[in-house]
């Protein structure tokens, strides 16, 4: 994907997308430009602005892809960057993407933009699952009607995009139709675009229709813009909304509603339908607490268990790190080692216990990026079906306990995949108390999946050890979820989503985005293990590390642990998965009987977050709130440890 | 015949008391009155109760007046929040005095224009009063709160009655508008509606201020 700022790349006419969530920008985007932006089935995946190029007839054009927005007014952070585009580039052409069966909910939008005086052309998206719904569209009415071209499309399926080429490529002029509201309101924004003298990107009209709701954004640039005259214009829009004493907003929407209607009349057909369809019945189960629970369970056990969990821990894992690793590759460095390398520090740093090459790059190649790969495929299959928003509306209640609403439901899961790349994501979060929240659960209580395969495969083989792991997790999520929400003071937060359709995954998409995914996991990782064995030889070298593993010896035995499970607590600060992996050598050692195994697995799990997410707390909520997380999660950690090895071995479970 | 608003106070504890939750008498404790207080002893003597030691009973003579006071209660938490906008703690205590206000015909009037609701704003039945049987009776349709519907049926949005206008500003551009037609599909755990061919989901707060007028 090319980034730039707008100054740099000022040279190219530019072209913007723009239009509701979920409508298929990205994916236009990406078959315009040939980049690749993420693309999923989970209304609000672009958060920020692409940018690309596309090359027609001989001239280039800056492609702009912009977060989802309902309307001009924007509501969100989302939304208010989509518009600040709008408002500062000056756009060669701006294509509004809507979705094909929502049309009349949508076209308003439409009319905002021609009202706006942008060079505004229209695209019907997904038409093919509307003419599967039964509707017929007909583009070249609608064209007429509103006086800008209309292209029908499904860019999924490739339909259109050669129309859409084609039209960037020639585009020129600007809409001329006018769509007039009823008189009183249209006397009223005369009475308000009247006073507005200055230079704007949008028209005056616009401009007057947004000052008359209240829209904060366009009144400060409205001051900036009209200096001594803004007086002038607040008085006018004050005497407007006085005398008509109702919410302006409400009555221009349902007059853009009005005159839609009247556009889309023998523009949209409708054949009637029998029946619902599979997708729509399954929709319904997922939906629904009792069927939509043993799915749920059904998709982790499938999803997670077999593929992550079998598959990618089990199968992968083994041929990697047993066969490929273990037998040829180290023995072979070894080797080399033994031959060229006299000096034992460096022999240590690149090829000993904790070597560069032989623990670095065999835990990251070997042991974690097939489990994490696995997770990001089998999430990426998940995202597209457009599962994730049923979830999110069936865990709502439970998650308002925890002070958290739905929404939440994608940085949670995102977290048994990488907790540093979820605890990015809850910036999506609206508040600052459901952030924190947030963040503190993935800190504590989210096992990422490196972690989770490893641990999976560790328990196993214990019958009951993982039903008390699970459980004890359970538990302290929902325990400390319910106490965070008593403790942070703030608003509960409203949820709302808009639910699409189901959908079958593409295979390219889910590839390409697995891909994608897999490749800044890689390149943020990556160095991170190479630091961390480096540190631990510097450790191994100086004796620092032996003589922290006897300082944490007295912790251990409290546990009931062996003293040599500390260098898997040691690990553990560096990457949680190390920890895990740690203890993985200690059990193919036998040095654990099942009861220590489980509080040791427990412990870990609920353990500081590795290195990197906790780099990635302190960015995203500072010091001290990171700092303090940290210490909390720590005692917690071993206050449980502790408390489930007495219970334990004080009822016998397990042993 | 009107009774003191400390005697609508016990009548209506009694009634929740025995009527939803399933108990024969409720204790003088949790009355939280003396067996020496007045109110107590005007109910005696209208004997629309009995005590017996430190229990109090419902006759059967007092249970009119008992679901009247009753329905008036919650009447009145309804107007408080979702007409006057008063909600909370504050729309509770307001809601508590204003109920002592409500008798001839005024109940009635509010019920009219709250369009006869069946429940509270917390989710508890309000006993139907002879305007409801009269509106049902003639099929009259009615506009309520979105979660007064059952999943499978539907109407026309008649307004939004949230104060907040971000949320009506996102309801809207929703397509959430007067006049569309809304299916609800399911009210549990989340409500589920349909609005032209999309989905959407909204927690009972929001659910709460979408008002449909049945059809």
């Amino acid at each position: 994907m090319k980034k730039s700022s707008p100054s740099t790349a000022g040279g190219h006419p530019k072209v913007i997308l723009v239009g509701n969530p979920n409508v298929g920008k990205s994916v236009l985007f990406n078959a315009l430009t040939g980049a690749y932006t993420t693309v999923s089935n989970y209304p609000g995946t672009s958060v920020e602005v692409s940018r690309g190029f596309c090359d027609l007839q001989g001239s280039r054009f800056e492609i702009l892809d912009t977060p989802g927005m309902y309307s001009l007014m924007p509501i969100t952070e989302e939304e208010r960057v989509a518009r600040t585009i709008l408002l500062e580039e000056a756009p060669h052409l701006v294509l509004h993407v809507l979705d094909a069966r929502n049309i009349e909910r949508m076209l308003p939008m439409t009319l905002q933009l021609i009202e706006a005086g942008l060079p505004v052309a229209l695209v019907v998206n997904i038409m093919d699952e509307a003419e599967r719904l039964g509707m017929s569209i007909d583009t070249e009415l609608l064209q007429e009607k509103l006086g800008i071209p209309v292209i029908a499309a499904a860019t999924a399926r490739k339909r259109g995009v050669q129309e859409i080429r084609d039209l960037i490529g020639s585009h020129a002029g600007q809409p001329r139709a006018v769509f007039g509201y009823a008189a009183d309101l249209e006397s009223d924004v005369r009475r308000v675009a009247n006073h507005l003298k200055g230079d704007y990107r949008l028209s005056t009209r616009s401009l007057a229709l947004l000052l008359m709701q209240r829209d904060a954004e366009i009144d400060s640039l409205v001051a900036k813009v009209e200096g001594a005259g803004y007086a002038q214009v607040v008085e006018a829009v004050n005497a407007v909304v006085f005398e008509r004493r109702v919410d302006l907003h409400l009555r221009i929407s349902l007059e853009r509603k009005r005159i839609c209607k009247g556009l889309l009349e023998a523009v949209v057909r409708q054949r009637p339908l029998t029946g619902l369809s599979f997708a729509e019945r399954l929709s319904g189960w997922t939906m629904n607490p009792w069927t939509g629970v043993p799915i749920l369970l059904a998709v982790l056990y499938f999803g997670l268990y077999q593929v992550v969990g079998g598959f990618g821990a089990g199968t992968i894992v083994d041929f990697l790190e047993g066969t490929l690793f273990e037998e040829a590759i180290n023995p072979w460095l070894e080797g080399l080692g033994d031959h060229y390398l006299p000096w034992e520090w460096l022999y240590e740093l690149l090829v000993g216990e904790y070597g560069v090459l032989t623990l670095g790059v065999r835990y990251a190649v070997a042991l974690v990026l097939p489990i994490v790969g696995t997770f990001f495929l089998v999430f990426s299959v998940i995202e597209d079906t457009g599962y994730f928003p049923r979830l999110a509306l069936l865990v709502d209640r439970i998650f308002k306990r925890i002070g958290l609403n739905g929404r939440a439901v994608i940085p949670m899961v995102l977290g048994f995949g990488c907790d540093t790349m979820a605890t990015m994501v809850t910036r999506t979060l609206e508040t600052n108390r459901e952030r924190i929240i947030a963040t503190v659960l993935l800190a504590l209580a989210i096992p990422c999946s490196a972690q989770l395969g490893v641990i999976l495969g560790l328990l196993s083989g214990v019958p009951g050890a993982l039903a008390v792991w699970t459980l004890c997790i359970l538990v302290i999520f929902l325990v400390i979820g319910f106490l965070a929400a008593r403790v942070l003071p703030g608003e509960q937060p409203m949820f709302y989503m808009e639910i699409p359709p189901l959908r079958l995954p593409q295979i390219r998409n889910v590839l390409v985005k697995t891909l994608t995914r897999m490749q800044s996991y890689f390149l943020e990782i990556f160095p991170l293990f190479i630091f961390a064995s480096v540190l631990l030889w510097a450790g191994k070298m100086t004796g620092m590390l032996e003589g922290l593993v006897g300082a944490m010896a007295p912790l251990m035995q409290v546990l009931g642990l062996p003293a040599e499970a500390a260098a898997a607590f040691i690990f553990g600060f560096f990457r949680r998965d190390f920890g895990a992996a740690g203890l993985y050598d200690l059990q193919t050692s036998g040095l654990l009987s099942p009861v220590q195994l489980t509080v040791a697995a427990v412990t870990l799990t609920l353990f500081v977050p590795c290195i990197a997410q906790f780099l990635m707390m302190k960015k995203e909520r500072g010091w001290k709130v990171s700092l303090g997380i940290l210490v909390f999660v720590s005692l917690l950690a071993f206050a449980v440890g502790i408390s489930l090895n007495r219970m334990l071995l004080w009822s016998g479970l397990l042993s | 015949m009107k009774v003191s608003p400390k005697a609508e106070e016990i009548l209506e504890a009694l009634w929740i008391a025995t009527e939803e939750e399933g108990e024969n008498a409720a204790h003088l404790s949790t009355l939280g009155v003396g067996p020496e207080d007045e109110a107590l002893a005007e109910l005696d003597r209208l004997a629309y109760i009995e005590i017996s030691g430190d229990r109090v009973y419902l006759r059967k003579e007092g249970r009119p007046e008992a679901r009247m006071t009753v329905r008036r209660h919650r009447l009145a938490e309804r107007l408080m929040m979702d007409i006057l906008d008063v909600k909370g703690g504050e729309g509770n205590a307001k809601a508590c005095e204003l109920e002592h206000l409500l008798h001839q015909g005024v109940d009635t009037k509010i019920c009219t224009l709250l369009n006869h609701p069946t429940t509270c704003p917390h989710g508890k039945p309000i006993p139907p009063g002879r305007c409801c049987e009269e509106a049902r009776s003639k099929g009259a349709v009615g506009v309520v709160a979105l979660t007064e519907l059952k999943a499978g049926e539907g109407g026309e949005i008649a307004y939004l009655a949230t104060g907040d206008s971000r949320k009506m500003q996102k309801l809207m551009s929703m397509g959430v508008l007067p006049g569309t037609p809304l299916a609800l599909r399911q009210t549990f755990p989340s409500f589920v509606f349909q609005v032209g061919n999309s989905q959407f989901a909204v927690d009972q707060e929001l659910a709460r201020e979408i008002f449909v007028r049945k059809g």
